[in-house]
């Protein structure tokens, strides 16, 4: 380093690395800060369009950056509400379409290190994966079976799908061996309800016994009441007696007789919980259906609900939520609550009810409920009771793919 | 909407050659006709100028802003991801793509989809729902400029069936129906930040007809007529308050359609009535039960009111009194409005086949048809001279150049 003496242009010259290197630091230190309160900003939107216009101009400032602003917008992605989330993948669009098109590189090494860390947002990471496929197909190829268990239900939706068609090709050479071991392999990993009901049809054909119930972690073993009134929709907010404490001895005075819990148990590969069977096929009525739950482990975990009635659901006494819609469809996992799992017993009441529609379409009166993680995987109670026997409804269909 | 209608009818009388944005469901005005002229009328396989291919899934119209072609789509097999994609008019390229994760709920009936509701834009901006509820406003280049989760605020607002009803912008509100069986509203919400201006209970009940802009018949101003199955709720547009009311039913699934100063409303068949202002009933002009439209929703073209019915009747009523001039069949189904500019309209049926129908002709005649061989349940959008239809593959560019 020069020493700095005397006075003029020329002894000016020798800073010029000092000030520059100076002048560069302070540069970073602020676009460093500017891009930590541009994500503030893009983290602080919320509910009724709270924090829009500070976002967007956020927004704007972060995707003129260039590709090394790619993997902190990703991890900014952890900490980002789905809003917020959304704000910050667009911008990662937007930065990678442009340095593409400009033909500059990512930084795939890094996007790589990122995609391998599995405690970021599973769909950040999943947005990593693309880019890296997207920049080098050979890498997303290689990297592709490695997300069998991922976090990320894209991630492993795509790597069970490899291990399908390869089951898929071994049935096709005559290999049921190979085709068994295939199917059972891609099985215990498949989440997607597709992929589940694929295989599960295949290795049935194949003479497995697959228990689906158990794969989703439905709930199968409820107590049911019924009935009480629903016409003109009363019932929906009218809080009947287990609303207020479950008394599984109790007998109440329902719609039309006396009410009483009863048992069930559910064969149904969807754990579809009927109604209709217990008390008849009934109009205009509401009914509860109670079970416990118990957890190994206390955590968070999610109740999904599938259900074409109006409903509520109770968690250890709390109601997580409640919903007004009749018939206008059902299916596996419609519904998501999130809740905390106590370590040991947990009660779940589900309130259903039934409107006077006349349609054949309007006959169910029935609901399924399964426990699992946010991946979809089962969390199965401690004391899980055996499956109940009876048909099997899902079925291999070999002309439809499950992609 | 009086610049709006102006705009209309400067270029059918005094243009043959303008090229007309189209804006929102059923372009300008939501009336589904263009000023365009050079629009291809004899359809053959040549007509085909380019087609894409999409991302993913949709049957909301594109939306056409000078010489770009924007269009959303949702993949990925929840369907829950969002797409909005800009092409150039001219050649189908790609100008730009930004996708979004739903944060609403995302099931469907299998013949509709996330992106079922058609994108609309104020010239400036582009207003994107999803059935989803999601509410992405962006800029013409793509650049984000607020975003709203409407069902992450309102849990219960959502459709299992899937939503469709399209935003309308009147003036610098966006107009929302988020219309369904529970928590059922429709909202303004101010174009610059994405904050509401007003939100209104709506009936409980799904209804996937899209919000219609007329005048207050007294001050001008515009108003907004909310349409489900009890009836028609009038609401000014920057406000929400309500202005007048009709109360004898209407569809929940085609629009009304609001042309020469009198709107058409599905209604036990067809209701033609002049708006109310604030205080004031609207006026009945006539009422024709024969008229009642399916899924999709009745067009005005020259003097002519046009249903199409579940059969593919294409019927054809005098504007004056309702009455029916003639009936048309057409190979349905469909779900798709015809659109139209001159004396012409364009059918699109559910596998692809597309009629271009002379209504001019002494009992309406298809002139030309082109099979496009795909499923094609969104309404056809005009501009840039061409047609631009999309089914849940492709976006297809019929004439131009």
């Amino acid at each position: 380093m020069p020493v700095v003496t005397g006075s003029g242009f020329a002894n000016l010259l020798p800073m010029k690395p000092l000030s520059l290197i100076l002048l560069g630091t302070t540069l970073a230190l602020s676009a460093h800060a500017d891009f930590k309160s541009d994500i503030a900003a893009i983290h602080q939107v919320g509910a009724e369009g709270k924090g829009n216009p500070p976002a967007a101009a956020a927004w704007k400032n972060l995707a003129k950056a260039d590709a090394k602003s790619l993997v902190p917008l990703l991890t900014a992605m952890d900490d980002a509400n789905d809003l917020a989330a959304n704000y910050l993948r667009s911008a990662v669009d937007a930065i990678a379409d442009r340095e593409l098109a400009a033909g500059r590189k990512l930084p795939q090494s890094d996007l790589e290190k990122f995609l391998a860390e599995k405690q970021h947002n599973p769909r950040a990471r999943r947005l990593a994966y693309e880019l890296i496929a997207r920049v080098s197909p050979a890498t997303g190829e290689k990297l592709l079976p490695t997300f069998a268990n991922d976090p990320s239900v894209e991630l492993r939706r795509d790597a069970v799908q490899q291990l399908i068609d390869a089951a898929d090709k071994a049935l096709a050479a005559q290999d049921k061996v190979g085709a068994t071991k295939g199917f059972s392999n891609a099985l215990t990993y498949a989440r997607d309800e597709a992929q589940i009901k694929k295989v599960a049809g295949e290795l049935r054909n194949l003479g497995e016994t697959v228990d689906l119930p158990k794969h989703f972690g439905f709930l199968t073993h409820w107590k049911l009441l019924g009935a009480f009134d629903n016409t003109k929709l009363v019932g929906f907010d009218t809080a009947y007696a287990p609303e207020k404490a479950v008394d599984l001895t109790a007998t109440y005075d329902g719609k039309l007789d006396k009410a009483r819990w009863v048992d069930t148990a559910t064969p149904h590969d969807y754990g579809m919980v009927d109604f209709n069977r217990a008390f008849g096929d009934l109009k205009g009525v509401t009914g509860y259906a109670f079970t416990e739950f118990n957890a190994a482990a206390a955590g968070p975990a999610e109740l999904r609900l599938g259900c074409k009635n109006g409903w509520k659901v109770w968690f250890n006494g709390a109601l997580l939520f409640g919903r007004d819609e009749y018939h206008r469809g059902a299916r596996i996992d419609q519904y998501r609550l999130p809740v905390t799992l106590k370590a040991g017993k947990n009660t779940i009441l589900v309130k259903a009810c039934q409107n006077e529609e006349v349609k054949d379409w309007t006959k169910e009166w029935e609901f399924q409920l399964r426990v699992c993680d946010a991946s979809g995987t089962a969390i199965l109670a401690k004391d899980r009771p055996a499956t109940p026997k009876g048909p099997a409804t899902a079925k291999a269909d070999s002309k439809k793919g499950s992609k | 909407m009086k610049t709006v209608l102006t705009a209309v009818c400067l270029a059918t009388v005094c243009g043959q050659l303008i090229a007309a944005d189209w804006l929102q469901f059923r372009g300008p005005g939501g009336t589904g006709i263009s000023p365009e002229a050079n629009l291809p009328v004899q359809l053959d396989a040549k007509s085909v100028t380019w087609k894409i291919n999409l991302p993913g899934r949709g049957l909301s119209s594109p939306v056409i802003v000078g010489d770009k072609i924007f269009v959303t789509a949702c993949s990925s097999t929840e369907q829950d991801r969002l797409h909005v994609l800009c092409f150039s008019a001219k050649d189908g390229a790609k100008l730009w793509e930004r996708q979004f994760w739903a944060t609403g709920r995302t099931m469907a009936h299998p013949k509709t989809s996330v992106a079922a509701n058609t994108p609309c834009s104020d010239g400036k901006r582009l207003f994107c729902l999803f059935s989803s509820n999601d509410l992405l406003c962006l800029d013409l280049d793509g650049n984000v400029l607020w975003l709203r989760g409407l069902t992450r605020d309102y849990p219960n607002a959502s459709n299992s069936l899937g939503m469709a009803a399209s935003p309308i912008v009147v003036g610098d509100t966006l107009v929302v129906p988020v219309e369904n069986d529970s928590e059922s509203f429709s909202a303004g919400i101010d174009v610059a930040t994405g904050a509401n201006r007003w939100k209104r209970d709506r009936p409980k009940l799904a209804c996937w007809a899209t919000p219609v802009a007329v005048p207050d018949a007294k001050s001008g101003q515009p108003l907004v007529v909310l349409q489900s199955g009890p009836g028609l709720s009038v609401v000014d547009a920057r406000t929400g308050q309500e202005a007048w009311y009709f109360t004898d039913g209407a569809s929940t699934m085609s629009s009304s359609v609001f042309a020469g100063g009198v709107l058409y409303v599905p209604s036990k068949g067809m209701a033609a009535m002049k708006p109310g202002a604030a205080g004031v009933h609207p006026e009945t002009v006539w009422h024709n039960n024969q008229l009642s439209p399916a899924t999709a929703s009745p067009v005005v073209l020259g003097d002519k009111l046009f249903t199409l019915n579940s059969a593919g009747i294409l019927s054809a009523a005098d504007l004056k009194d309702g009455k029916r001039l003639w009936q048309l069949r057409t190979t349905g189904p469909h779900s798709a409005t015809p659109v139209g500019f001159g004396k012409h309209l364009y059918l699109v049926n559910e596998k692809g086949l597309v009629q271009v129908v002379d209504t001019s002709a002494p009992e309406g005649a298809v002139v030309s048809t082109l099979d496009l061989k795909d499923t094609f349940i969104g309404t056809p959008s005009i501009g840039a001279g061409a047609l631009f239809i999309r089914s849940d593959k492709a976006l297809v560019k019929l004439g131009g150049s």
